[in-house]
């Protein structure tokens, strides 16, 4: 799917197809840019000291942190639809296994549906993709829905 | 941080302590950077005015760990965010206070596990919802 130009029907022929997974290792400067970006100052997240003698044993992630992980992948193929305003329709995320730095996520995207609806200013698409994380230890981390409006 | 909550103390109907958050330009700037979210209506006043937007918004999904800020804050570092779920009403823009409340809706032992249910929401300076959603969530008890 690397087609400079996109339109929703060869869109829809992917719908359930999963993409090549990406591979990402977190790194610490990625949390700490993460929980700045947020402004959150649980010591959870950013300070190794307190987070050794938590239940954790060291720094974890907000849950909200693997909503940032594979993204790239959904933000490419929006940014080949032309000419489209392009807004964050709804989310939803399963959360099962803390990430830590170290770990290396496995992303795996696809498209669950899209469905289209003709308004007077045109036409509104609303395209659902589901993202599968799994860590190193191929232990489901989390899934995610992502349904994004376009029009 | 606050003393741990535990799951025999929470009471249905009960409200989430708020959260008050008052993203600026340069923190969408720093979440496009930590997301990759780099969709210029977001920093680029120009760009969102010709996407017919009056400015930049804030990015729904900085808005969404707002949320996850509001549970993990309140349940404690006992606790566990089990399901998210946030549903983006209308835009927020930067410089804007934004209150994230919640409110207890259910609590259930299932498998051994303690769940306790919320709603959530987002409120801009005017009252009106601009993101709503909802929390399951896994509690210590004391057994």
């Amino acid at each position: 799917m690397t087609e400079d130009s996109l339109n929703i029907d060869d869109l829809r022929d992917e719908i359930g197809v999963e993409w090549e997974p990406g591979v990402y290792e977190i790194e610490k400067g990625m949390l700490r840019r993460f929980v700045q970006a947020i402004d959150d100052p649980n010591p959870l997240w950013r300070n190794e000291e307190y987070a050794r003698k938590s239940r954790y044993g060291g720094i974890v992630a907000p849950p909200t942190f693997v909503l940032t992980i594979g993204f790239e992948q959904i933000q490419q193929i929006l940014a080949s639809i032309p000419s489209r305003t392009i807004l964050h329709g709804d989310t939803t995320l399963e959360y099962y296994q803390p990430i830590r730095p170290g770990d290396v996520i496995t992303a795996t995207t696809k498209i669950t549906n899209i469905r289209e609806r003709q308004g007077e200013k045109g036409k509104t698409v609303f395209m659902t993709f589901e993202i599968t994380y799994i860590n190193q230890r191929q232990e489901l981390v989390a899934r995610c829905r992502q349904m994004i409006v376009s029009y | 941080m606050s003393e741990q909550l535990y799951y025999e103390d929470i009471v249905v109907g009960s409200e989430i302590t708020p959260l008050l958050k008052q993203p600026t330009t340069r923190q969408l700037v720093m979440w496009a950077g930590a997301s990759g979210d780099y969709y210029a209506i977001h920093y680029d006043k120009d760009f969102a005015q010709s996407k017919g937007l009056p400015g930049v918004i804030v990015h729904g999904q900085l808005v969404g760990c707002f949320l996850g800020q509001l549970m993990t804050d309140w349940m404690g570092e006992q606790g566990s965010l089990r399901k998210l779920t946030c549903s983006y009403k209308s835009v927020n823009f930067p410089g804007e206070a934004l209150i994230c409340k919640g409110k207890v809706t259910k609590k259930y032992v299932e498998d051994g596990e303690h769940y306790v249910e919320c709603n959530l929401w987002v409120e801009n300076a005017k009252g009106e919802k601009t993101v709503s959603g909802k929390a399951v969530i896994i509690m210590p008890a004391r057994g």
